[in-house]
């Protein structure tokens, strides 16, 4: 059936069209979205090829390239020339090249704008090395030569690979003592500084008691003289891994033919991309992604993994949780069981399910106030006098931010168990009562057991909103690097005063903050995909136990 | 029981062991409800308690100031000539403990301000014979004060402090200084005493101004000038200023030494410009005081830019020098503060902020804001004018010399003196500024700043970001909305209603990182392409819609009703790549090749990348499943009889949408647009990413804002805790509270009403 357009337009079908349109472009937005950051986040652990190319300018420079290719983007030929650019071509856009040249000892920068026009063949081959490194960024070039103890021990001319092999087993034995390094100086060196540090703690705590007799001294000190005799093992023993580690260096040619030489205890790894093949090619993804999971971030959290945000988290978001179901339920269960239902209680539920609207900065300048400088300054003043000035609770830390996280979200969970204990059918409840249970056995009995489910929606609910939450805990508790797990193996064992590292704060600081912004960017976007999925898991878990829940009830009505 | 019937089992309800069961039953009840109704209240005040604290935090900055008698006592006397030393200069130290008393015969007399015991005498070094005439003070920056001599000299001298802990206890050890060596400076050669002094002081350069009793006016410069050995060399430049006629009440240096101003007894001054030190040229002769009345004190305010004058008429006003449009500069009546009349003493400014007091002839004291143009206190604390006065460094004691000789020590207590509803509020005329303006800029790296803390630039630029916000997200949300609601059909409708849902569990972090870091640059690269898709989007829709229904009907039947939503996508994908496609192309074709720099120089909007534009459309996707997901509810709650009915009658699903079930979910859709508007105003992340947060008040969608949220994330961490500032704060964080509470609270009222109504169809 042919339709005019005149009675089309008065069917109103237009208007249809157009609202189909604003639910296709939301749904497109959400997915685009959640691709956008999945491709960026995944792609950047995939060993991209080395490109090697010479670059001839219109003004008579030239250089020789190479790197790893980033990003093309079109641009019209005005913008370029009047960025002072010469340039011959007919066409009105042209391409332009983000090239990762890496070496920023050499160069100073990590990445270079290339017009597509300057470049002369390029070509990818086989033995350019990538070099990470611990400082300075990854390094690209030519292997010429390994040294032991500055002696030449192995050389090659550039383009060879025959001492490859050789080169990875030294890298190989340099990262494992770089591990063994890091053993001592984190955690064992960390835990006598510790002790030392609760040691003077101690004393001064007895100082204020006045009870520092030359007794109590003396104990300290022998303490004290213990743990200094096992640092100096440990320097000692730091001391020989550290000249073993510089034994070994390397020497390269970056792209502008400067040979660099570089010591093997500064290398995290070595590849050569346009060597791998496919398997090795996954292998090494793999690698890095679990590098990612469960290494600290290096090089001003633009490199290396964000175990400790994460585990940061993790931690902020258990502590949260414990503190937020007890409270949400048992309010819920007083708003819905054993408060008068009248006017009050409905200002009471209206007032809970707005404070769910509140912005969540406004916890946190509440946590900031009320929690850390009022109740933590007090703290301190009565519990831990021997470390003021300096604060113990009195200053943002764990506690607080999963304090001030429990009251943002504690609406969440009230009335998610509140909708539950409203759909528990009055008949089971009658039924309990008229066996002859008292309303507490009826409660803990019938109705808490059948409204778990709601309460476990809420919980979820919360913690999913806690996890994505910024705002407040960027004035309770986070930091962009935090020296140590809030949970380690010094007594007390949980930190409840540290601050910590958040994945969502990481977001913010390495995106926003950091002084290599686009070296840090892919490292932005994994971060970010994990989030997203750690939340749309919860969010979906919650909407599933949500209707499983509704399937169940639905049977008891009738 | 037992003789009922003897096979039935025998069971005892009433053995003690039941008994005391069913008590600890009973018992147990009672606790539970005890235990959850404790429980249950405390969360609830917990919650509550937000509310309180914000106010408690915020109500000290309403509060206005009070003072109190601590000490009074006989002005401590001078060891010579005690019956002829008359106060000159009155002076406390930092922690306001010591206090300097400088007299007339050349004896500074240290003594503690509690009791008025003396702590040290020093004799200054001055020949015999002469007096000191007048004191000066360079302002409490450099503390330089400047002794004028009945013989023409001037003494420069600082009082310094050496505070040690004896026995953990605060001692403070008075001393003087002079830094200009102890021979006196000669100002006026021909030995005329000076009558009136001023004194400034700078890295550079020492600049003393001055008035003999036979009328002359002095200036004299001497420069500092540092070798690159270290050794300091002196010039002396004697200048001559324009000559005076009126006898001269009061001399005063403006900042730099750029301005001196000579205010006459008779209420005018003269503004002599003195930024080419050579030629000291008038710039202009104002009157300064109403109705022909003397002056009663005029000092410079903290940072000397500002004089404070107040006249025998008790009119009280502040005057600064403001550039006109010509380049002039030219001294102004900025504002003028409330006072009963009565002829003005003597004004103190206060030395870290822009306030003063006053004391009027009657004995009045009166405290004063000038940023905030704000009375803080009058009281009556003297019987009559007081003869010399201070006010300590921290603004927390005065000091008074009364007529009778005694001295009289009041404790302040003036903590907010900078809040009032106008400096919030209102257009405020800040110091150098050209006009009165709404700035927000709460710091700066020296003391003599003026705190500005106009809370219109923040919450213009909250409503400009929410503006922006709801203008990419109503559209979208309601009319996704009413599809879904309304003709989607239902299996599709049960996976499309998660996935929009799951934006809003999306954390806004993630959001505000791509706005900042890809939508921005994104957008600066494609803006033709952008608003082509604006234009493009609903051509294409309705025009493929169109085209759907021309198809033959093999084709449009393959498609059932309520799927039409699929259809849309790739036509949406399409589109965007078209108009994104084509963006270069326009850009060279109708913009020169570049967009930003055709919009600032052909139309002159300035563009910043990461704008309001951005923000509004990464906010305004998070916006949308708020609005969304109630609107949606509200649309599918509105029973189907009633729109069967209307469809019974012939009306087509278009028109029963727009004529039955859109009124009667309106209110539905209504509280969703405010509870979306309440997200929108109190969002943090996103704004505080993707905009530059500069508090601008421009509703240019090219230009970036601050909002309140934001502001509160980048400056509290760094505020002082009960400092005015981090006050402020706490109020900023109070207003996006009640804000979105009250919208809040409204849409759910609306909503309930709502479901009242269908309750009742």
């Amino acid at each position: 059936m042919r339709e005019s357009l005149g009675n089309w337009t008065k069917s109103g079908s237009p208007w249809i069209w157009l609202n189909a349109g604003a639910v296709a472009i939301s749904v497109i937005m959400v997915i685009g979205l959640l691709a956008l950051i999945a491709v960026r986040g995944l792609g950047h652990f995939w060993p991209a090829s080395i490109m090697e190319a010479d670059v001839r300018e219109l003004n008579g420079n030239s250089f020789h390239l190479v790197g790893e290719k980033v990003e093309t983007v079109s641009v019209p030929v005005e913008q370029i020339r009047a960025a002072g650019i010469e340039i011959d071509t007919d066409q009105e856009l042209v391409d332009r090249h983000l090239i990762k040249i890496g070496n920023r000892d050499v160069h100073g920068t990590d990445f270079r704008w290339v017009l597509e026009d300057f470049i002369e063949e390029v070509r990818y081959p086989e033995n350019l090395i990538a070099v990470e490194r611990h400082e300075w960024g990854n390094f690209y070039g030519y292997l010429l030569a390994l040294k032991e103890k500055d002696k030449t021990v192995a050389v090659q001319a550039a383009g060879e690979n025959s001492i490859w092999p050789e080169f990875k087993k030294r890298v190989d034995r340099a990262v494992e003592i770089h591990d063994e390094i890091y053993q001592i100086e984190k955690h064992e060196i960390g835990r006598i500084n510790y002790a030392i540090e609760r040691l003077r703690l101690k004393e001064r705590r007895l100082e204020i008691d006045g009870e520092n007799t030359p007794e109590n001294l003396a104990e300290l000190n022998a303490e004290r003289s213990v743990l200094n005799a096992e640092y100096e093992v440990l320097q000692q023993q730091l001391a020989d891994l550290y000249t073993a580690a510089n034994r070994d260096s390397f020497v390269a040619r970056a792209m502008n033919g400067q040979e660099i030489e570089v010591s093997l205890s500064k290398v995290v790894r070595v590849y050569q991309p346009n060597r791998m093949d496919i398997l090795d090619k996954m292998g090494f993804y793999s690698a890095k992604l679990w590098e990612f999971a469960s290494d600290d971030p290096r090089e001003a959290n633009t490199e290396g993994g964000i175990f400790p945000a994460i585990f940061g988290t993790v931690m902020m978001v258990l502590l949260m949780s414990v503190l937020v179901t007890p409270f949400g339920v048992i309010a819920a269960v007083y708003l819905r069981e054993y408060a008068k239902q009248g006017f009050t209680t409905r200002m009471i539920r209206i007032a809970v399910n707005n404070l769910a609207g509140v912005p969540s900065v406004v916890y946190g300048v509440f946590g900031l106030g009320f929690f850390i400088y009022f109740l933590g300054g007090n703290i301190d003043q009565l519990f831990f006098p021997e470390a003021l000035p300096a604060p113990t609770f009195g200053t943002p830390g764990l506690m607080w931010a999963s304090l001030t996280l429990a009251l943002l979200t504690v609406p969440v969970v009230i009335v998610a168990t509140e909708e539950g204990l409203a759909r528990i059918p009055r008949s089971v409840r009658e039924g309990s009562l008229a066996l002859g249970a008292t309303k507490a056995e009826t409660l803990w009995r019938v109705v808490l057991p059948m409204a778990s489910p709601a309460m476990m929606t809420g919980v979820i609910l919360a913690v999913a909103r806690a996890a994505g939450e910024v705002a407040p805990l960027m004035l309770v508790g986070v930091v962009k690097l935090a020296p140590s797990l809030p949970l380690d193996g010094n007594y007390p064992f949980i930190h409840l005063d540290q601050k910590f590292m958040h994945l969502g704060f990481h977001i913010y600081d390495v995106g926003f903050q950091s002084p290599n912004v686009e070296a840090a960017r892919p490292l932005v976007y994994a971060t970010a995909l994990l989030l997203v999925i750690v939340i749309a898991l919860l969010n979906f878990s919650a909407v599933a136990i949500r209707n499983h829940l509704r399937e169940k009830y639905k049977s008891l009505e009738m | 029981m037992k003789e009922n019937s003897p096979n039935a089992p025998v069971i005892d309800f009433d053995t003690p062991a039941l008994r005391m069961h069913r008590k600890v039953r009973s018992l147990k009840d009672k606790i539970a409800e005890i235990g959850i109704g404790i429980g249950g209240i405390s969360v609830i005040i917990a919650i509550l308690l937000i509310f309180i604290y914000l106010l408690y935090e915020i109500i000290p900055l309403m509060k206005s100031a009070s003072v109190e008698p601590v000490a009074e006592y006989q002005m401590p006397a001078t060891s010579v000539r005690p019956d002829e030393a008359r106060t000159l200069y009155l002076a406390t130290e930092e922690q306001a403990e010591v206090a300097m008393r400088l007299t007339s015969v050349g004896e500074v007399v240290f003594f503690s301000v509690a009791d008025g015991q003396v702590v040290d005498r020093v004799q200054l070094n001055i020949p015999a014979g002469t007096e000191l005439t007048t004191v000066a003070s360079s302002g409490p920056a450099k503390n330089l004060l400047a002794l004028g001599l009945s013989d023409g000299r001037v003494l420069l001298i600082k009082d310094r402090y050496r505070i040690t802990y004896p026995n953990d206890e605060r001692l403070i050890t008075p001393r003087i200084d002079y830094p200009y060596g102890e021979e006196p400076l000669v100002i006026s050669e021909a030995g005329s005493g000076l009558s009136k002094i001023a004194v400034s002081e700078t890295d550079s350069s020492l600049l003393i101004s001055a008035v003999s009793t036979d009328k002359k006016a002095y200036l004299v410069q001497y420069l500092k000038e540092e070798s690159l050995l270290g050794d300091v060399t002196i010039e002396r430049n004697s200048l001559q200023l324009p000559v005076i006629e009126n006898d001269i009440h009061s001399m005063l240096i403006g900042p730099d030494q750029n301005w001196i101003y000579m205010v006459s007894n008779k209420g005018t001054v003269d503004v002599v410009d003195t930024r080419d030190m050579d030629t000291p040229k008038l710039n202009a002769r104002l009157k300064i005081t109403e109705q022909n009345s003397g002056i009663g004190d005029v000092k410079l305010q903290l940072g000397g830019i500002s004089l404070l004058v107040g006249d025998k008429n008790g009119q009280l006003s502040q005057w600064f020098l403001v550039r006109d449009d010509q380049n002039e500069w030219g001294l102004k009546r900025i504002r003028s503060f409330e006072h009963d009349g009565t002829p003005v003493a003597l004004m103190l400014p206060e030395h870290r902020r822009k306030g003063f007091l006053m004391l009027d002839e009657k004995g009045q004291l009166s405290i004063y804001s000038t940023t905030a143009q704000r009375t803080m206190l009058t009281e009556k604390v003297l019987g009559a004018a007081p003869v010399a006065g201070a006010i300590s460094p921290r603004a927390d004691y005065l000091l008074l010399e009364r007529q009778d000789g005694m001295l009289q020590a009041l404790e302040v207590y003036n903590k907010h003196p900078e809040v009032s509803w106008t400096s919030l509020w209102d257009k405020v005329w800040y110091e150098s500024y050209e006009e009165p303006a709404y700035t927000w800029q709460s710091s700066a790296s020296n003391n003599e700043f003026e705190p500005k803390y106009s809370l219109m630039p923040l919450a213009f630029g909250t409503l400009k970001a929410a503006f922006y916000a709801m203008i990419v997200a109503t559209p979208l949300a309601i009319c996704g909305a009413i599809y879904t609601a309304y003709f989607m059909a239902p299996a599709l409708r049960r996976k499309i209603k998660p996935v929009i849902e799951l934006m809003e569990a999306l954390p806004t972090v993630v959001l505000g990182f791509l706005a900042g870091l890809f939508l921005a640059p994104f957008l600066e690269n494609n803006l033709p392409g952008v608003f082509a898709l604006l234009i493009l989007l609903p051509i294409g829709m309705v025009g493929f819609g169109f085209a759907w229904a021309q198809m033959p009907d093999k084709i449009r039947h393959a498609v059932p009703d309520g799927w039409h939503a699929l259809l849309m996508v790739p036509v949406v994908l399409l589109v965007s790549w078209l108009a994104l496609g084509m963006s270069s192309t326009l850009e060279i074709a109708l913009f020169d090749g570049n967009v930003r720099s055709w919009l600032t120089d052909e139309m002159g909007i300035p563009f910043d990348q990461r704008n309001a534009l951005v923000v509004g459309l990464a906010m305004g996707f998070a916006v949308i499943p708020t609005i969304f997901s109630i609107t949606e509810d509200a649309i599918f709650a509105v029973p189907k009889h009633l729109s069967y009915g209307s469809l019974a009658l012939g009306a087509t699903p278009w028109q029963t949408l727009t004529r039955v079930v859109l009124p009667t979910a309106s209110p539905g859709v209504f509280s969703a647009v405010m509870i979306g508007m309440g997200r929108a105003v109190g969002e943090t992340m996103i704004v505080l990413m993707a905009t530059g947060n500069t508090p601008i008040m421009d509703v240019n969608i090219f230009e970036g804002m601050r909002t309140l949220a934001a502001n509160i994330a980048v400056e509290i961490p760094e505020s002082a805790v009960g400092s005015t500032h981090y006050r402020i704060l706490f109020l900023a964080a109070f207003v996006l509270f009640m804000f979105t509470f009250v919208v809040n609270t409204l849409a759910e009222v609306i909503r309930q009403r709502l479901r009242k109504k269908y309750g009742a169809l």
